[in-house]
């Protein structure tokens, strides 16, 4: 499964620069608002689903080297965070949907653990 | 070559690639546009006069083992004779026969100073083999043929290819190249308290350093999330902040993380997955999960943290860079993420 297909069947906002997103593979999926847990849990190449919108998911991405970062419940990242994220290469999904949502979605994707 | 301001702004416009675009884009295609052609021609080529009888030119094209030459009188370029014409010639059998009868007088030229993709156009364009090369004046200065913009393009290539090498080279060898009885890079970052907007930059910065010198992805993620933690555990818990110094050495990095207060009063319980002294407004950050240690231990193949209240706090990690340490023989080879050293933690 593409990351094209997962913005496009969770209907999700890209906040950040577009890439073709037809090309990336997400290869498992995570979810916590902890960052320490994220740091232990998440996979490389992982799809992150979070509320936490704050400056330091861009460099919990960037240090995971994570496919992409979806913020649920309408969590509004500023400006200087969306800066970030391009300055690193991290795409910064977004949607008014909790979190239970999205991972359901994904999970009924088919996209696991890893 | 003369361009309106208007259709300069068009142009500029155009060369607007977005790295997508410029990933179609090969180096030998964007090689065409900055080589020269004066870069690649054949400099002093071998010129006929228009008096040189067939024959002569016959041996030339024989001995130097070319297919065509200009043909100059009085320093001029009145023609181009190839190997076409000499065929031409031997067909007729005409025995007392001159170069400037057969030569073809409409010749096309390049100009020196124009890119390689302007001779390669005007082949795709008329389909002859060689172009004359001419300076600003009109003079001509060289002569060029497909084969040699192809070896032009090959050795361009090569020197890229030479230059990058040494780059890598320079960067990963750094430690092999320079002898001392021990070598080492250290790196600092000065950390401030309570900064969340800078907090993990330093961390970012550890990961590209060791990167850029040769270390394997595994081992910068390693450090990197190693340093992120303390980096973390310096911006939440510190009172002035405080130094990370990242030693890097040919066989191992070693990370510290130094604080001047307030210190832990019981190491053991801050080991203890799930414990934080974080406050509320931390935690809704999503930072004091309490797991920041528990991480860096996982991470690191040595871990040891020393506090004393009212002091400071010590934090030392060690990735070793060779996958099995055997320093001593009664050493056991350890499983992954038990062999570190928590002092105080006995």
């Amino acid at each position: 499964m593409t990351l094209q297909e997962i913005i496009d069947n969770l209907n999700l906002t890209c906040l950040t620069e577009h890439k073709d997103f037809s090309q990336i593979i997400p290869e498992s999926g995570y979810t916590s608002d902890l960052l320490s847990c994220v740091m232990a849990g998440a996979r490389h190449h992982a799809v992150w689903v979070t509320l936490q919108s704050h400056t330091n998911i861009v460099a919990v991405a960037a240090l995971l080297e994570l496919s992409a970062v979806i913020i649920t419940e309408g969590a509004t990242p500023d400006q200087e965070t969306i800066a970030k994220a391009n300055e690193e290469g991290i795409t910064l999904l977004w949607t008014q949907k909790p979190s239970f949502y999205v991972v359901g979605k994904l999970w009924e994707m088919g996209l696991r653990e890893g | 070559m003369d361009i309106k301001p208007a259709d300069r702004a068009v142009l500029r416009k155009e060369r607007v690639i977005t790295d997508q675009m410029a990933g179609y884009i090969t180096r030998s295609e964007e090689l065409f546009y900055e080589l020269k052609i004066q870069d690649v021609m054949t400099r002093n080529p071998k010129i006929v006069t228009p008096g040189w009888h067939m024959e002569e030119v016959l041996d030339l094209f024989r001995r130097a083992q070319i297919s065509g030459a200009p043909v100059v009188a009085q320093g001029e370029l009145v023609g181009v004779i190839s190997i076409e014409d000499l065929i031409r010639w031997l067909r007729r059998g005409e025995t007392m026969a001159f170069a400037d009868e057969y030569m073809t007088r409409k010749v096309i030229t390049v100009k020196a100073s124009n890119p390689v993709i302007e001779a390669l156009k005007m082949f795709a364009q008329t389909r002859v083999g060689r172009l004359p090369v001419v300076d600003d004046e009109g003079h001509l200065v060289g002569i060029i043929t497909k084969g040699d913009i192809t070896r032009g393009v090959l050795h361009a290539l090569q020197s890229d290819y030479q230059a990058e090498e040494v780059r890598r080279y320079r960067a990963s060898h750094l430690f092999q190249d320079i002898a001392s009885d021990r070598t080492s890079l250290i790196l600092r970052y000065e950390i401030k308290a309570r900064d969340f907007t800078r907090a993990g930059q330093a961390s970012s910065n550890i990961k590209r350093a060791l990167l850029r010198l040769g270390a394997t992805p595994q081992v910068a993620r390693r450090c990197g999330i190693a340093a992120y933690e303390a980096e973390i555990n310096l911006v939440i818990h510190t009172l002035h902040g405080g130094q990370i110094l990242v030693e890097i050495e040919p066989s191992k990095i070693f990370i510290q993380a130094i604080d001047d207060g307030p210190g832990i009063p019981d190491i053991k319980l801050a080991m203890t997955p799930g414990y934080s002294t974080a406050t509320e407004e931390i935690r809704e950050m999503g930072f004091g999960a309490g797991m920041g240690l528990k991480n860096i231990e996982r991470c690191t193949d040595s871990m040891v943290l020393e506090s004393t209240p009212g002091v400071g706090t010590r934090l030392e990690m060690t990735i070793y860079l060779q996958p099995k340490q055997t320093t001593t023989p009664s050493e056991q080879p350890k499983e992954e993420g038990t062999h570190h050293d928590v002092a105080g933690n006995h």
